[in-house]
């Protein structure tokens, strides 16, 4: 798992076409973090750090390595792509008490990864208060011009917009057999990015609130392969489970 | 099969008293051996298992004792006005054969003019009756498994269950091979606790082991456990009447429908006054409604049967059944069980039986009249299954069983139990191992296998970091265990059972929309349910087959979907999932047999003889103890053809593997298909070359040592395998299908069981959960267990034939190419070509 990992990120750079967006290259990574190269910029949506202990606490005893599942996952992508900067796009921890229930070891692990760059917490609907002990800035929004990064997408034109909070799945169905995967969604105006956190669900984009963010109008959704990122078009898709 | 000897029963011990004697005579009725022997034998507190045919009064036979002993005792002391306490319990698989049998008892207990309260206790019975039953139980109480694990989660269970004098388990062949019997053997042993002296009676009908249930019904010792119920037979049945139909049309090759048969079918019905045609999957049920229907010109009353409908048009067609009203109903296996709806004359089995004890299970539907022989029609549905229907046959004719034994070891189920006992109270561990271990079912359970589970309920039971402070179950200054907080006795409440669905929709049929825009009537009538994943890959527009309509969909809202009246000419049918029943061991043994005995084959339809003389021809018929595979070319890619008979499951799991293997040997491998039968895969390279050159050594590419590491980096991905993980933590209660004060469906679960299974499989691949899902799969969806007997048993045993074309019995599976979906998993090929449909569209000129 963890080599593969490492491997395939660097594929996806070399592999997947990278998306149009206002008129810049932005590179969807096969294990979802969007790369703004203009920026030295890597982007993560949807961390959802300590999810399994928020349910543990209500008595559903998830694993309880969610958080460092998808720590190791989001290093490995982060040295593949050595950026400048990385910004979490909120709702990086699952409730305000993640920063007191996450274990030590997990914490200095998040404090490592953010040391020594530009890590920036976008507030989302689920932390509007990042626990301050782990390190990088924490702001509601951040301009990366031609670039607007932001959690939850405005369901208006917001040309420029990236956004998360809405956990976008797709599926394709073809002879009987369907296949239903994490995906990027962008209409080459703005973009929606998938959910990474270990046990994050997702929406399938055939939904009202995709309708509601594209006005209905025909998108892309970037699926994320085993080995690579495929576009497919809104009118191939199927289902909305 | 045991075919025990009529029990040596002394008629004139006065076991039963004058009044019941009266009212056997008053019915023109004589009391039977068995009945009388059973009760003699619960008079002196002994258990003992009842095996009797349907129709041999085995459900009275298991009461009488009941009866008797209540009525001894009202003579003594009339009833006081604080009742005494449950005398009797009884348990039935299904909610609705407990109101039946109740029913039933009605009449004996008016007629004699006894003194004797029944109730029943199931899912539809009223909070407040509930109540009342704990507070004041009537003498004897039905129920399911189900409601007797809530019953001793009770704190004041001991009460309830103090005075219990005898434990009736109905159609315990059917419960104990289940993970509900599992539950149910956990219970008993509970109420061994709770009434030591309460005796056990288990009813069955006859089995491959009788002493496993015997086993079943006793508390077994600490070791060796062996302990055995007394045993019972009552009257053998006459040998059923069974016969493979003969049909002039032309026999298919491949398939399931049967629709060749049909004329045949409908002539059978018409020839007959009630007929019951069983068929393995609720989507063959539909087609042949549809079939019988288009061609009934007699106007026959033929009605459908089966799990997915609307309960409320069951209920319809059954009572149409009991009042003779109807000519046939076409039916799944929710009619293989107790309830007798009507006098039955002809059993048609469409498709192959795939087991001999289902199959004497459904012709036993047919017997009324014990003296005289049920009778039965199987219906091959291709050219293999007149093999297995043959090998069916003459198991039925010499009354051969190969019922599947009691389920064992369950860890899912047994950490559901721990959950529930600490719900009844605090509980000391040595203790409730010692109790745990006493249970069938349980028996030989390691206790650190047991404590592993305590733990999962306490904690979640991780290895690397704990959830103390979270816990379930907390350790009192007495060191016993006790629920942490009350909410977790309700949580237990809502989720008890270990029954998991796959999530379903409602069907409402609406009417036609007036114009394409205008909004889809609501409300509508409510056919039934279906899977889910059915619904999710229509469009609308799409026709499919459901409650014997056409249908159209026209779209979904949450939890419904909306369908219209269509008039399609080849409609989609609905794949439900599940339903399809592997072939059994014993069947397919016979198989091979019949197929390699050259002198038995006179005795096939000639389609068949020619079919086996020209493969005998252009290949080889293996002998029994052989596999045959075969290599050859077709179109541009080549075939791999080899014919285990071990079901489609197993050869699922066999193509899957195999795939992978020739992958590494460089074979190229494109996808596979599986049937009941055989197994076809096919690439691009030339895979005879490959053999005949060395460089694929086919004792290599089957070795045993494919059941490790490829099968384990196959269950990294295999939804199959996430499936059953799903299955375990449901019943388990890691995931709720139920949280108190809300509602939850599939579509709503928060968090994923696939996400739980790869997080868990990365960090704690030993837990125990995973321990669980394994043991399942290994006879399973997987039938890994059956796959590994299957390498074993070919290991130097393989023969292959190079051809240079495509064998008559290789015919029958490649025709599924194309036909049934390519098993094994969906793969990124899918992905590719929904990317590629955008890139020709981009590239589009106009």
């Amino acid at each position: 798992m963890s080599e593969r990992t490492t491997e395939t990120a660097l594929a996806g750079t070399a592999n997947a076409p990278a998306i149009r967006l206002c008129g810049a290259s932005v590179v969807p990574d096969v294990s979802g973090v969007l790369y703004l190269p203009s920026h030295e910029t890597l982007i993560v949506a949807d961390l959802h750090f300590e999810k399994g202990s928020a349910f543990a606490a209500r008595g559903v005893h998830l694993p309880p390595y969610d958080t460092r599942s998808t720590l190791v996952r989001l290093r490995q992508v982060i040295s593949a792509y050595a950026p400048a900067r990385v910004v979490a796009l909120g709702d990086s921890f699952h409730d305000d008490g993640a920063g007191a229930r996450i274990a030590d070891d997990d914490a200095r692990a998040v404090r490592a990864a953010t040391a020594g760059l530009d890590w920036v917490w976008i507030t989302g609907n689920h932390d509007p208060n990042p626990p301050a002990a782990l390190g990088g800035r924490v702001c509601d929004e951040l301009d990366l011009e031609p670039f607007l990064l932001r959690h939850i997408p405005r369901s208006a034109p917001a040309t420029g917009e990236i956004a998360g909070h809405l956990h976008p799945v797709a599926t394709v169905a073809s002879r009987g057999r369907r296949l239903r995967r994490r995906c990027f969604v962008c209409d080459g105006t703005r973009m929606i990015l998938p959910a990474f956190g270990a046990y994050t669900g997702g929406l399938n984009v055939n939904t009202q609130p995709f309708a509601d963010v594209f006005g209905g109008a025909g998108f892309t959704a970037w699926m994320l392969g085993r080995d690579r990122v495929y576009p497919v078009s809104s009118r191939r898709l199927t289902g909305t489970v | 099969m045991e075919d025990g000897p009529p029990p040596a029963v002394d008629m004139a011990a006065p076991v039963l008293p004058a009044s019941f004697e009266r009212w056997f005579a008053g019915r023109g009725w004589l009391p039977r051996a068995h009945q009388l022997r059973l009760l003699e034998l619960a008079l002196e507190g002994r258990s003992s298992l009842l095996i009797a045919p349907t129709g041999g009064g085995k459900t009275l036979a298991g009461f009488l004792p009941s009866l008797v002993e209540l009525t001894v005792r009202a003579a003594v002391r009339p009833r006081p006005k604080i009742s005494p306490g449950l005398h009797t319990l009884y348990i039935s698989p299904l909610k609705a054969l407990a109101v039946d049998v109740a029913r039933n008892l009605e009449q004996p207990i008016m007629e004699m003019d006894l003194q004797i309260s029944v109730e029943t206790r199931t899912g539809d019975t009223p909070q407040s009756r509930r109540q009342r039953q704990l507070r004041d139980p009537p003498d004897i109480l039905m129920t399911t498994p189900e409601q007797l694990a809530l019953l001793i989660s009770q704190p004041n269970a001991d009460r309830l269950f103090g005075d219990l004098k005898s434990i009736v388990l109905d159609e315990l062949h059917a419960l104990a091979p289940s993970k509900r019997g599992a539950l149910l053997s956990l219970g008993l042993a509970r109420l061994m606790r709770l009434a030591p002296r309460a005796r056990r009676i288990g009813l069955s009908a006859t089995v491959a082991d009788p002493d496993a249930l015997r086993g079943f019904l006793m508390p077994q010792p600490e070791a060796p456990a062996g302990a055995l119920s007394e045993l019972v037979y009552g009257e053998a049945g006459v040998v059923p009447d069974v016969s493979v139909l003969a049909s002039d049309e032309r026999l298919p090759w491949s398939g399931h429908s049967a629709r060749y048969a049909m004329g045949d079918i409908y002539n059978a019905i018409a020839a007959n006054a009630l007929s019951l045609v069983f068929v393995n999957t609720r989507s063959q049920a539909e087609m042949i409604f549809q079939s019988l229907w288009a061609m009934n010109e007699l106007s026959l009353p033929i009605a459908l049967h089966h799990g997915s409908l609307d309960v409320g048009q069951r209920r319809k067609v059954e009572a149409a059944m009991a009042d003779g009203k109807l000519k046939a109903v076409v039916c799944t296996s929710t009619l293989d069980l107790g309830i007798d709806w009507g006098d039955v004359d002809l059993v048609i089995n469409v498709g192959a039986p795939k087991g001999a004890s289902r199959l004497l299970q459904r012709i036993g539907r047919a017997n009324h009249r014990l003296d005289e022989p049920s009778r039965a029609l199987l219906v091959p549905a291709n050219r293999f299954e007149v093999l297995e229907c043959r090998a069916a046959q003459e198991a039925a004719r010499a009354l051969k069983q190969d019922s599947q034994p009691p389920m064992v070891h369950k860890l899912d189920v047994l950490a559901q139990h721990i959950l529930g006992m600490a719900c009844a109270g605090p509980f000391d561990a040595g203790d409730l191992y010692e109790e745990i271990r006493s249970a069938y079912a349980y028996a030989g359970l390691e206790r650190e296998d047991f404590l592993k589970a305590l733990d999962f309920v306490a904690t979640g039971g991780y290895a690397l970091r704990n959830y103390e402070r979270y816990a379930k179950l907390k350790i009192t200054p007495a060191g016993q265990y006790r629920l942490a907080h009350p909410r977790f006795a309700q949580q237990y409440r809502m989720n008890v059972g270990t029954i998991v669905e796959a999530p379903k929709l409602k069907v409402r049929l609406v009417k036609k929309r007036t114009a394409r825009s205008a909004p889809l009537g609501r409300g509508g009538r409510y056919l039934g349910e279906i899977e889910e994943g059915f619904i999710d890959q229509l469009v609308p527009g799409d026709t499919f087959v459901f409650a014997g309509h056409i249908l159209r969909f026209e779209g979904l809202n949450e939890t419904e979907a909306y369908v219209t009246h269509a008039k399609a000419e080849e409609p989609r049918i609905p794949a439900y999932m599940g339903g399809k029943f592997p072939l059994s061991t014993y069947l397919a043994e016979r198989v091979r047999e019949l197929l390699g005995d050259q002198t038995g084959w006179a005795n096939l339809p000639s389609q068949v003889r020619d079919w086996l003389s020209v493969q005998r021809f252009k290949s080889v018929i293996p002998s029994p103890d052989r596999m045959l595979i075969e290599t050859f070319p077709r179109g541009r890619k080549h075939y791999l053809v080899c014919y285990p008979f071990e079901g489609r499951l197993a050869h699922q799991t066999l193509g899957m593997l195999l795939t992978r293997r020739l992958e590494r040997f460089g074979a190229r491998p494109m996808g596979f298909v599986a049937s009941e039968y055989a197994l076809a895969v096919w690439g691009l390279r030339d895979l005879s070359l490959m053999i005949e050159t060395g460089r694929l050594a086919l004792p290599e590419l089957f070795d045993e040592d494919m059941l490790g590491d490829d099968l384990e980096a196959w269950l990294a991905e295999s939804s199959l395998m996430k499936r059953t993980f799903r299955n375990c933590a449901v019943i388990s209660g890691l995931i709720e299908r139920r949280h108190p004060g809300r509602e939850k469906t599939g579509r709503q679960m928060t968090v994923s069981s696939d996400l739980i299974y790869d997080v868990l499989r990365e960090h704690e691949s030993d837990h125990i959960l995973l321990r669980a899902a394994w043991d399942d799969a290994a006879s399973g969806l997987l039938d890994i267990a059956r796959l590994g007997e299957l390498l074993k048993r070919i290991e130097g045993h393989i023969i292959h034939r190079s051809l240079e074309a495509v064998s008559p019995l290789a015919v029958p599976v490649m025709l599924e190419i194309g036909r049934e979906p390519v098993y094994g998993e969906a793969s990124e090929e899918l992905l590719r070509e929904a990317a590629d449909d955008l890139i020709e569209e981009a590239m589009r000129l106009v």
